[in-house]
């Protein structure tokens, strides 16, 4: 398969989830989790938790030793993962074991390339598809190296899922998006994750050229804190990426596992609830608008 | 897409049949063979663009070569002389030994030669504000002392287990105005130094360079880093011809990520006749798995935004690595290097703590030159391989540093508290 062919597989969960949301005007919700935080046991529940209170789309992280990309909260996540030699052939079990109850809901795995590389890139497309997983966001793949990995992804019709970044110019935005499958992940600001807030105002004006050379669905991430972050992020993204505060809930029980069930449910929940009332609102405007015309 | 690229990796074979396999690279891409490229954040891709392009710029201007060779000369102190260690030579019962003296630079070692390069690059591209790694604490220094001749802010990231080994090199960036930041995450080394200041480069791209030590990390660095580097075998190419009437039958180097021994290789790789040894960190002994030689015992894979040669499990997580030197303390290696021993242009060896400690104490009692512990190593292999050699042959170390900043863990090592 050609690189320059189109990238994008047959319909998998991910691709209907988002034209099922577009057509509802809904934006989606995507919680990141780092899998194996703070134990390979709590992962699967945390997963159904983040379901049920209103996740679209779920990112799961693979833990690794050098999370170059990620702040301190993910990487402690990641340590402690790896603290029980969380692999990522037991985090394929865990979605696996998720999909038992769940065969609705994407699942995204996002990590670094090095673990998926030691297992060998085309076992590990055919056993993430055969697991349930749906697509996959490699943090350091740039669209350089990509054209030797994404045919492998896609012949299993796993979503490349792919960053493009605030210094990233128009001529590479068109370069990532050839080989982007399911959603682009917008990094909303210069920097690691978890590390600085959203200026949602500046946003519009940034995803205005992915807009241009893409259809795909954006969804940005990095600096979505509050309840009030993700309705603000709504109006100009189709999708809301909330990680570092999650995983910082996660940080926080410890030694509680139904505590920290709990949290992410509730902080979760108050984004859908924000979210929602936003969208809803949207409608009515655009609604209005309508009849007006 | 190159045709060198999907040479496949497992090609060996004697350097005869491969002369022409290093050239041309890295390709386009930044590629040695299968290895390097660029493996980043995609936020990293926009500011490795520019130092890409200046870099490229840089090359073509006479200018900036006349300011580096100046500072080379009159700051560094450059060239370096070679030196015929007899005594060790006699000791060792065989081939002649030769130091190529990089202690003798400003700041005790090869380091600042790179330092240097890159620091002018950042000032012609506007930077403000200086970063680095270090490990045992030389790129530190080296990067704290151009920083501060060309006016520039430094932040230093160091493993907090490094900032103990080397707690004089902390004190010496810190008095030359660099803020040394302890990096506490991962095994707290040059591994977990080398993570945090790539995040802060991604946080702060608009007026931040970061200096790399070695030849190691995304494209441009490998080839610039080597580039800024070869002066040593170039200089050294020039002075056995001179001195000894002939090129070395073998150059000998320690082996971190690499910067010293491919400044050295990299002038004499046409040169059929040299043979190439690359010596790595044996630790407790390869087959003890408390080591930091990759290129021995590792295999192929991601890190630092690089394919290479890494010391890494079978879940592709970065194992832990030991040396009794903080600047070989690495699980990765440039990919130029893992592409010469592929080719098998380069063969890379590798000498434990013991035997590296026992060199540092010979070198230093019989020649009267006190290698760094890291030096230590190359040392170590050339004795050991000018036994196998005939009187008339010569091998060239690249005697890469001092050993002032290892007191402590000579010291240590011998039982002994200063």
């Amino acid at each position: 398969m050609s690189a320059l062919e189109p990238t994008e597989p047959a319909v998998n969960r991910l691709t209907q989830r988002f034209s099922d949301l577009k057509a509802a005007g809904r934006t989606a919700l995507i919680p990141y989790l780092t899998a194996g935080d703070p134990q390979p046991a709590a992962t699967v529940g945390f997963m159904h938790a983040l379901v049920q209170a209103g996740a679209d789309v779920i990112e799961l992280g693979v833990p690794f030793t050098d999370p170059m990309a990620d702040g301190p909260v993910i990487q402690a996540a990641c340590e402690r993962a790896l603290a029980h030699n969380t692999s990522l052939r037991d985090v394929l079990s865990m979605v696996a074991r998720f999909r038992e109850d769940d065969t609705d809901t994407p699942v995204v795995l996002m990590g670094y390339y090095n673990p998926i590389d030691r297992l060998g890139l085309d076992d590990f497309a055919a056993r993430a598809a055969e697991s349930g997983v749906d697509g996959v966001l490699i943090v350091d793949l740039t669209a350089e190296e990509a054209p030797d990995v994404v045919p492998s992804l896609t012949a299993a019709n796993l979503s490349p899922v792919c960053l493009i970044a605030p210094t990233t110019g128009e001529a590479r935005i068109k370069m990532i998006c050839e080989n982007a499958g399911g959603y682009i992940y917008y990094v909303s600001f210069k920097g690691v994750t978890g590390s600085a807030s959203l200026d949602t105002d500046a946003l519009a004006g940034q995803i205005a050229p992915i807009r241009r050379a893409t259809q795909l669905p954006i969804g940005v991430g990095f600096g979505v804190r509050t309840p009030a972050n993700a309705a603000d992020v709504s109006d100009v993204a189709d999708g809301v990426v909330v990680g570092s505060v999650l995983v910082g809930q996660i940080a926080d029980h410890l030694d509680d596992e139904a505590g920290a069930r709990d949290a992410l449910s509730r902080t979760l929940g108050d984004m859908r609830a924000a979210i929602d009332a936003r969208d809803d609102k949207r409608k009515v405007k655009q609604t209005e608008e309508g009849e007006h015309a | 897409m190159s045709t060198t690229q999907n040479t496949n990796p497992s090609v060996t074979g004697p350097a005869s049949a491969n002369t022409q396999a290093w050239q041309g690279t890295p390709d386009m891409r930044g590629h040695f063979g299968p290895y390097g490229g660029r493996f980043v954040a995609e936020t990293l891709m926009a500011p490795l663009d520019e130092l890409a392009e200046a870099y490229a710029h840089a090359q073509q201007d006479a200018a900036f070569k006349a300011k580096l060779d100046a500072d080379m000369a009159d700051f560094v102190g450059r060239p370096t002389p070679i030196y015929h260690a007899e005594r060790l030579s006699e000791k060792a019962g065989g081939a002649q030994i030769w130091f190529k003296r990089e202690d003798l630079n400003h700041t005790g070692a090869h380091k600042i030669n790179n330092c240097i390069g890159q620091a002018m690059l950042a000032v012609r591209m506007g930077k403000t504000r200086i970063i680095a790694e270090t490990g045992a604490g030389q790129h530190g220094v080296a990067t704290a002392t151009v920083a501060a001749r060309l006016g520039l802010s430094c932040v230093v990231f160091m493993g907090s287990e490094d900032m103990r080994r080397q707690a004089t090199n902390v004190y010496r960036m810190r008095l030359l105005g660099a803020e040394v930041r302890p990096v506490e995450s991962g095994s707290k080394t040059l591994k977990d130094a080398m993570n945090e200041a790539l995040r802060d480069w991604v946080a702060n791209v608009d007026d931040t360079f970061y200096i790399i030590g070695t030849v190691a990390g995304p494209a441009p660095y490998p080839a610039m880093v080597r580039d800024f580097q070869a002066v040593i075998g170039r200089e050294s190419r020039r002075q056995m011809l001179e001195r000894a009437g002939r090129l070395p039958d073998a150059l000998v180097a320690c082996v971190g990520g690499g910067s010293n021994a491919i400044g050295m290789f990299y002038p004499f790789l046409d040169d059929d006749s040299v043979k190439i040894y690359g010596v790595e960190a044996g630790g407790d002994g390869i087959e003890s798995g408390r080591h930091a030689a990759p290129l021995s015992a590792g295999r192929s894979g991601v890190l630092h935004g690089n394919r290479t040669y890494l010391m890494q499990d079978d879940n592709g997580q970065i194992m832990g690595t030991h040396s009794v030197s903080a600047g070989l303390d690495y699980p990765g290696v440039g990919p130029e290097h893992s592409w010469l021993k592929d080719i098998g242009r380069a063969n890379y060896v590798s000498v434990t703590d013991t035997e590296a400690l026992a060199a540092f104490h010979e070198c230093t009692r019989i020649e009267g030159v006190m290698p760094a512990l890291e030096t230590a190593h190359a040392i170590a292999y050339a004795q050991r391989l000018a036994a196998t050699m005939s009187p008339e042959q010569s091998i060239l170390v690249n005697l890469s540093g001092r050993g002032d900043k290892d007191m402590a863990s000579v010291a240590e090592a011998a039982g002994e508290t200063l």
